[in-house]
């Protein structure tokens, strides 16, 4: 892919409109967090919202490549589910593999991504039903051949990866590896819409499939990247998760609905057309921060489902709100 | 899009797809019973047994197929179907005089959960899949608080509706084919079905047309409360008493969705209609009556179902020109 | 809107306390099933699922059915490991009785009230069943169409009851309340008046997870106790060790972390771990992973059990009722043992899963360990 040209493109300013959404829900959640609790006002305390926020942050990334071109992955959790059970069974306890099953559940990933994309793209089938189906497979396949509960332990240096925590680094005091992860992946995720031409395709993409076509842009290609983008961030999550708190057969369970409330949150327009990259990452924190403020509240766990509702409407109801007075 | 509203012949639309569905579930289920000596199967309880598997799901995916017709969709409806269970069994704690009472303030209920689907998504201008997301955790949330205090069941005379029936044929089976035949003809034969196909299909052309399309997408989407309604209902009855998760365990938002798309309605709107829907929830009754003939492995089941969601969409929506997302 | 949704929240969750408290706290039932803990079962000494609590029996002669016969199960579903281990006992208790059986048909409700009625209706209509085994996804709602089954059939429940005394027998643990007399006891005998406690629990409204809790609270209130919290994890392991995580970061003294369930158990204890501080006392249950744990770092914990035992008893339980022998009933209890410190080696099993239920009673049976995830 060629870098992208300098001329001034019309996603610049819908993308400088999404930072301000999703940075100031989240700073607003933020400020309310370290009022109930000042300590979340230390780094070390930041750094381990990071570590537990990193999963939804990247999930929320890779959604919003598919959500850009105009479609939804409903298949992320049970993907995040399939990369944890399918860890714990090919490790196997033994630390020697580690790296050669991380390789095998990218490909897992990679594979399941191919085939949402291409049911959307040449099946025509409509993605919220293609990766309905996905999800049902997926899920299905990973408790078959797990048997219906995890197989083995997953070893300490795969655990790291969510696990892990230095001690005494300069400047943050404490540093997960998990953060660690989580920057490098937004970064990619960064490049690939802002330093490839695929950012603008996709974006084309997702706001007149019949235009971009017209104008040369691959619509079936960048409709598939945009799935395997999805998979890739899928199976990172689910190896942060297993990281974080070992196996289990439901690690990845509605992770799929957070990941499409986020972006809207953070500012991306559902079925394409406007969004970037910081509103998954703002979204995500956001919604994450939202989690935490109302688990310090003590809020019954039942009516943190109601209030979570209420959010998501309101935020899509002001970023309506301001598009419109805008234009 | 997909764009003709000059179709004036509602009945042709969509059957070709319905009856080719109908059919391969059918031999599909017939199939299963014979391979596996489950011959019984196929006499008179078997057939009004598999019928019965289509109620619960066959309700809420006729008002499902009302949103999605006019462009919309309502992921509201399993939170709904769970608060009207819930509430029905609450209010008439087993009195039968309170059935009446119980039935129409869980009417309103869906009225008003409808209304607000609907002014959010026609009048709000927010896209459908988050407003009724959003309404949907809100009405869960609410109900999972305070399920302490709504314990109850429903009469005993209220479950009639589940379990009794004329002439062998269950009143459940009765009403779904009774409101199914309501929705096709609403559709088919009134001005408001006209304009829902019209909304669905064009709505700038709508609109240019004269038609109020917001006041169309509000209606359909009360429509779509109110079968989440009847089905709540029916689950009521036939469970005796609701429980904040029966909505959220019977999947009913995402399966409402699917069934309604096999049957060939597009999500676009405009296009299809009740009888594929009937059609697609006959398919997975039969499935799930033939998987269990069979015997298959739970997680095998689920596997399978995904894949049979995904190819029984594919096989009209490959002739789809243009692109969808 | 959001004014009217507050108030109406408001107004039910004042309700919902109030009602929770009277459903899930019967005293009486507490008081039985403690007297139940304590009893000493009838039946073959060292094979729990065969044993009983109490005298009472019932007469099945009329079911007497000669020759080769098949069996019928409508399980709720296989939604967690727990009753994935149940459902691998069943299989192959129904494998020791290869020559008296002619099938097994099993079929799944994946969760759903609605699809179990309708399986249950399917069974008994086939015309296959010699008898029905039932493990109920809700109470009430299954009652109807067991009432249905009963005319037809013998039934057999096990697990969650029905609301009929129609069934030849039903067969459970001692329960709820014993799950969390066992729990709270140990926890209540290892802390000071004072102490703090933080209960983790999967979700609220399911009676046999409420009673759990709420017997443990009575307990924990009698000794002076206090429970910091009681928070929902869902199962979610994640969710789990971010919650403990909170209420550490809060700076609350935590002594000991009190579970309805021991499936996210080790999740709880890293929380501790990853901020370097020392193990609290902990009730978990029979998990593999929890006892490997508690072996390996010298916890000071108790594995109250629901036993998965019981899918055995349920095969045991049908084959006998169409032997014409006599059962117990109407209601089969079983004895519901808690694993402690000192019988604590003779659970651990390597070569298990980490998830593997170890009061399974299937260490005999074939295909062990195998068939149920393990290593050879």
């Amino acid at each position: 892919m060629s870098p992208l040209p300098q001329t001034s493109s019309p996603l610049r300013r819908p993308a400088r409109l999404a930072v301000n959404a999703g940075l100031v829900i989240f700073l607003a959640l933020y400020a309310a967090i370290a009022f109930l609790q000042p300590n979340y006002l230390e780094p070390g305390l930041f750094m381990n919202f990071l570590r537990r926020a990193a999963p939804l942050v990247i999930l929320a990334c890779g959604q919003l490549y598919v959500i850009l071109t105009g479609g939804f992955d409903l298949s992320m959790g049970a993907v995040a589910t399939l990369a944890v059970l399918a860890a714990s069974i090919l490790i196997n306890g033994d630390p020697e593999t580690t790296w050669a099953v991380i390789g095998t559940l990218y490909v897992m990933g990679i594979a399941v991504g191919l085939v949402n994309g291409l049911v959307v793209a040449f099946l025509k089938v409509p993605s919220i039903i293609a990766t309905l189906g996905a999800m049902l497979s997926v899920n299905g396949l990973a408790l078959a051949w797990s048997g219906g509960a995890a197989r083995g332990d997953l070893p300490d240096n795969f655990r790291n990866l969510g696990r892990l925590v230095w001690r005494g680094v300069p400047l943050v005091g404490t540093l997960p590896l998990a953060a660690v992860v989580l920057a490098g992946f937004v970064a990619l995720a960064w490049w690939g819409l802002n330093g490839t031409v695929y950012g603008k395709r996709a974006l084309a993409v997702g706001d007149n499939p019949r235009a971009a076509e017209l104008a040369g842009t691959p619509v079936a290609a960048t409709r598939i990247l945009a799935f395997v983008v999805s998979a890739v961030s899928a199976v990172t999550a689910g190896i942060l998760i297993g990281g974080f708190s070992g196996v289990s057969v439901n690690a990845g369970e509605g992770l799929e609905l957070q990941a499409i409330a986020a972006c809207v949150i953070g500012g991306a327009q559902l079925l394409g057309g406007r969004g970037s990259i910081w509103s998954a990452v703002f979204g995500a924190l956001s919604l994450f921060a939202l989690f935490t403020l109302l688990n310090l509240i003590g809020l019954p766990q039942a009516l943190r489902d109601s209030i979570q509702g209420v959010i998501l409407i309101a935020a899509v109801g002001a970023s309506l709100w301001r598009t419109r007075r805008r234009t | 899009m997909t764009t003709d509203i000059a179709k004036n012949k509602p009945a042709a639309r969509g059957l070709p797809v319905a009856v080719l569905l109908a059919g391969l579930s059918i031999g599909f289920f017939v199939a299963v019973a014979l391979a596996t000596g489950e011959v019984a199967q196929l006499g008179g309880q078997g057939i009004v047994g598999l019928l019965q598997r289509m109620v619960a799901l066959g309700l809420v995916a006729l008002g499902q197929t009302f949103v999605i017709l006019v462009g919309s969709i309502d992921l509201s409806v399993a939170a709904l179907i769970s608060a009207v269970a819930v509430l029905a069994s609450h209010v008439m704690q087993g009195d039968p005089a309170m059935i009446l009472p119980a039935i129409l303030l869980c009417l309103g209920l869906c009225l008003a959960v409808g209304l607000v689907n609907g002014v959010l998504v026609a009048y709000g201008g927010i896209n459908p899949l988050i407003a009724t997301l959003g309404t949907g955790l809100i009405v869960q949330g609410v109900l999972a608080a305070s399920f302490g205090a709504l314990q109850g069941a429903v009469a005993r005379e209220f479950q009639v509706l589940a379990y009794g029936g004329v002439l062998g044929v269950p009143y459940s089976i009765l009403l779904l084919a009774v409101l199914s035949l309501a929705a096709a003809f609403v559709l088919d034969r009134t001005l408001f079905g006209a304009r829902v196909y019209a909304v669905g299909g064009n709505p700038e052309g709508a609109r240019l047309a004269g038609i109020r399309t917001e006041r169309v997408t509000l209606s359909a989407h009360v429509v779509a409360s109110l079968f989440a309604g009847a089905s709540g209902l029916y689950l009521a009855a036939r469970l005796q008493s609701g429980t904040p998760w029966i909505g959220r365990d019977g999947i009913y938002d995402l399966e409402s969705i699917a069934v309604t798309v096999i049957g060939g309605t597009i999500l676009a709107g405009g296009k299809g209609g009740v009888a594929g829907t009937l059609a697609g929830v006959l398919l997975f009754a039969s499935l799930d009556a033939a998987f269990n003939m069979l015997g298959i492995d739970a997680f095998l089941k689920q596997v399978l179902r995904g894949a049979i969601v995904v190819a029984a969409v594919a096989i009209h929506a490959v002739r789809t020109k243009g692109h969808v997302a | 809107m959001t004014l009217r949704t507050l108030l109406a929240t408001t107004v039910a969750l004042t309700f919902a306390g109030q009602a929770l408290a009277q459903d899930f706290n019967d005293p009486a039932e507490f008081k039985k099933q403690r007297e139940q803990l304590s009893m000493t079962p009838q039946g073959p000494e060292g094979q729990p699922w065969a044993q009983h609590l109490g005298d009472g029996m019932v007469d099945t002669a009329k079911y007497r059915k000669d020759g080769q016969v098949t069996l019928c199960f409508s399980n709720a579903g296989v939604f967690n490991p727990w009753r994935v281990v149940g459902l691998n006992n069943l299989n192959a208790e129904a494998e020791l009785h290869k020559d008296r059986l002619k099938e097994l048909i099993v079929v799944d409700a994946e969760g759903k009230d609605d699809k179990q009625i309708s399986d249950i209706e399917a069974l008994v209509s086939g015309g296959k069943c010699d008898a029905l085994i039932v493990s109920p996804n809700t109470t009430a709602a299954l009652t109807p169409a067991v009432e249905a089954a009963c005319g037809k059939l013998p039934v057999i429940v096990f697990d969650r009851g029905v609301n009929t005394s129609c069934p030849v027998t039903y067969i459970h643990p001692v329960g709820g309340y014993g799950f969390g007399i066992t729990s709270g006891e140990f926890i209540a005998s290892k802390l000071k008046k004072g102490d703090n406690v933080l209960a983790l629990r999967i979700m609220p409204g399911v009676d046999v997870l409420e009673t759990r809790y709420s017997a443990a609270k009575t307990i924990f209130d009698e000794a002076g106790i206090n429970v910091i919290g009681s928070e929902f994890t869902g199962s979610d392991r994640a969710k789990t060790k971010s919650v403990v995580e909170d209420y550490i970061n809060r700076g609350e003294k935590i002594d000991a972390v009190w579970m309805d369930a021991g499936d996210t158990a080790t999740a709880a204890l890293e929380a501790f771990e990853d901020a370097g501080l020392p193990y609290p006392v902990i009730s978990g249950e029979d998990q593999q992973d929890f006892l490997r744990k508690w072996q390996a770092d010298k916890l000071t914990a108790i594995g109250p059990s629901y036993p998965t035992y019981q899918w055995r008893t349920a095969v045991i339980a049908a084959l006998d009722v169409l032997d014409g022998k006599q059962v117990p009933g109407p209601e089969w209890v079983l004895p519901q043992p808690a694993i402690t410190e000192d019988v604590l080696a003779d659970y651990v099993d390597a070569r298990m899963p980490p998830l593997h239920y170890s009061l399974c009673g299937c260490q005999e049976l074939p295909g062990y360990p195998e068939r149920w995830g393990g290593k050879k």
